[in-house]
């Protein structure tokens, strides 16, 4: 285990580097100068030739290409993600403060996700082809397939707006309370639907896999309940490949968060890297992506770590 | 596939659910709404009218008028070309792309493969819509960048399909037998390896298609995909979102056509997936 542990972490190493890499390039995707990005929109257009210098001086844009990108490794890695042009302020700084608020409602949505997606995947595997499983692949398919903006709006208009049952927007720091329940509610199941659509089909596949299998079907002629069958032993086996997703759609959920924090305005990095987007404040876009795409191949590695030890073939194979 | 195969596969699936033909019928309908939107819209979409700016759906607007008074359905008809051109032009590109790195690199294998799957990894660990977002960001608002942001988000998984297509199809016996022949690489690669990986590209691409216009749809959304006035989807929900208090129409409708086009898609790609898997 611990080699195999080893090997992923090392494993992990070049992946970071490369994502490293092409946020430090995506500078150069644009046409023209990268310094062109670095202006404050309200000196577009009447940028001067000094202003222009200063800018080239402060980022190392006048150093060469490779000493750029050596100068920005340093940085990431001393976690200096330069400042937002609006304000001045550290991006590091302002992600961190923000990450706490990203990660309660990523996580709020995926254990909404699971508590729906998983039994209503088990569900309609155990009552394959009839009107239960034809309602839930419905019911996942729409969940796949609605734009969670539009939801989030709709959701708003109904409950907020309309009925006046919960606040539109914003965040009050404590799920715990009432209030901050109720500022969770709507974003958690905007950002939720398309997980439960996911992890409903997944465990429908895994569960029908499971159950065609010779053991299942021994357990059966012993004569075991069929609840002791599907809870005991088929939803077990089933759930390696759920417990990996589960954890793929952590890292999935904190980039959909961006587009919910956006419809909420609810104040993580999403938001950030929104209103970093509206403005041209392209440091702050590049340290956002930086920072979750990271934190996606994180949450990758652990998850390559906790399937080793709930399926110890992986280890050996 | 062979053609009796594919229509005998084709005829049960379509005739099993009901659902697969509404999707397919949809998807066709959209198709032709969008070839035939300036014949069949009533207005031209970005006509303003500041006469009758956000009234509801009438005899006169069906789906109501937005916050300059252009008519909602004319601008979602047009929607409907825009949103298929984005999502067509970006699946392709991303295929064209994709498939072409996946099969080299699974045919010739050695350094040239580890070293694609190293980069296609790396583009597969940005989750989501972030790299369209950092790539429509850079390049700047417009269909173009959306276009090659939603393409460059597609690239890895179609270069991985085509891959692993080509790591099982080249170590079959009639590609050892083309070689004996004294068939070139590029014959082998295009007529055996490509050949036989089509079934699934084309399932994926199906599939990618729907996520394909909701991706453009969000970027529009949030600011960095096709810039207002523009007759797009989710530039019409983010104009849309401050009014939808009193006039919940210019949200609904061009929300609703996003969903029923995802949806048509995803119903579609899973039917052709189940056709794929059955003759498999």
């Amino acid at each position: 285990m611990l080699v195999y542990t080893a090997k992923r972490l090392l494993a992990g190493i070049p992946v970071i580097l490369g994502v490293v890499t092409l946020v430090f390039l995506s500078m150069y995707f644009a046409p023209g100068d990268p310094v062109e990005l670095l202006i404050p929109a309200d000196s577009m257009g009447s940028a001067g030739e000094e202003l222009v210098q200063q800018l080239r001086v402060k980022y190392g844009l006048d150093q060469p290409l490779h000493v750029q990108y050596f100068t920005y490794l340093q940085r990431v890695i001393s976690f200096d993600l330069g400042e937002s042009i609006r304000s001045g302020t550290s991006v590091a700084g302002e992600l961190l403060q923000r990450y706490p608020a990203t990660v309660e409602l990523a996580v709020a949505s995926l254990i909404l996700g699971t508590i729906i997606g998983i039994p209503l995947g088990i569900v309609s595997a155990v009552n394959r082809n009839r009107l239960l499983d034809k309602a839930s692949v419905g019911v996942s398919l729409l969940g796949i397939s609605i734009p969670n903006f539009w939801l989030g709006l709709l959701l708003m208009l109904l409950f907020s707006l309309r009925l006046g049952w919960l606040p539109p927007s914003g965040r009050v720091a404590g799920f715990w309370t009432l209030e901050g329940l109720q500022h969770l509610i709507m974003p958690m199941v905007t950002l939720a639907i398309g997980t439960t659509g996911i992890l409903t089909r997944l465990t429908r596949s895994a569960m029908l896999d499971v159950l065609g299998e010779d053991y299942i079907r021994t357990a059966r002629a012993k004569g075991l309940r069929e609840q002791t069958v599907i809870y005991r032993h088929a939803f077990r086996n089933a759930l390696i490949p759920v417990v990996t997703v589960l954890g793929l759609q952590f890292g999935a959920l904190l980039a959909g968060a961006v587009i919910t924090e956006s419809v909420f305005a609810w104040p993580g990095i999403g938001r950030y890297m929104i209103l970093g987007i509206q403005g041209r404040d392209f440091p702050v876009v590049q340290g956002g992506v930086l920072f979750i795409s990271v934190s996606f191949v994180l949450v990758n590695l652990l998850v390559d770590l906790f399937y080793a030890l709930i399926d110890p073939r992986i280890v050996y194979s | 596939m062979e053609d009796r195969t594919f229509w005998r596969l084709a005829k049960r699936e379509f005739q099993r659910n009901i659902l697969n033909v509404l999707a397919l019928v949809t998807v066709l309908a959209l198709v032709l709404i969008g070839i035939l939107a300036p014949q069949l819209a009533p207005y031209e979409p970005n006509a303003a009218n500041f006469q009758r700016i956000l009234e509801p759906p009438s005899s006169d607007h069906w789906m109501g008028t937005d916050e300059v008074g252009r008519d909602v359905f004319s601008r979602i008809l047009y929607g409907t070309r825009l949103s298929f051109t984005i999502g067509v032009l970006a699946v392709a590109l991303g295929a064209l792309v994709g498939v072409s790195i996946g099969l080299l690199s699974g045919y010739y294998g050695g350094t040239l493969d580890a070293v694609t799957m190293r980069i296609i990894d790396v583009l597969m660990s940005f989750p989501g819509i972030l790299l369209a977002m950092l790539i429509a960001t850079a390049l700047g608002a417009g269909i173009v960048p959306v276009i090659l942001a939603v393409a460059i988000y597609s690239v890895p998984t179609f270069a991985r399909l085509a891959r692993s297509s080509a790591l099982s199809v080249k170590e079959r016996e009639f590609v050892e037998a083309a070689l004996a022949a004294g068939a070139g690489d590029t014959r082998i690669i295009l007529k055996h390896v490509f050949v036989n990986s089509f079934g699934p590209i084309v399932v994926y691409a199906t599939l990618l298609l729907g996520g394909a216009i909701l991706t453009a749809a969000a970027l529009s959304f949030l600011g960095v995909g096709v810039p207002p006035p523009t007759a797009e989807w989710g530039a019409m929900i983010s104009t849309g979102r401050s009014h939808m208090r009193f006039a919940p129409h210019v949200v609904l409708f061009p929300g609703l056509a996003i969903f029923i086009t995802v949806l048509a898609f995803n119903v579609l790609g899973d039917t052709l997936r189940d056709m794929l898997d059955s003759k498999v």
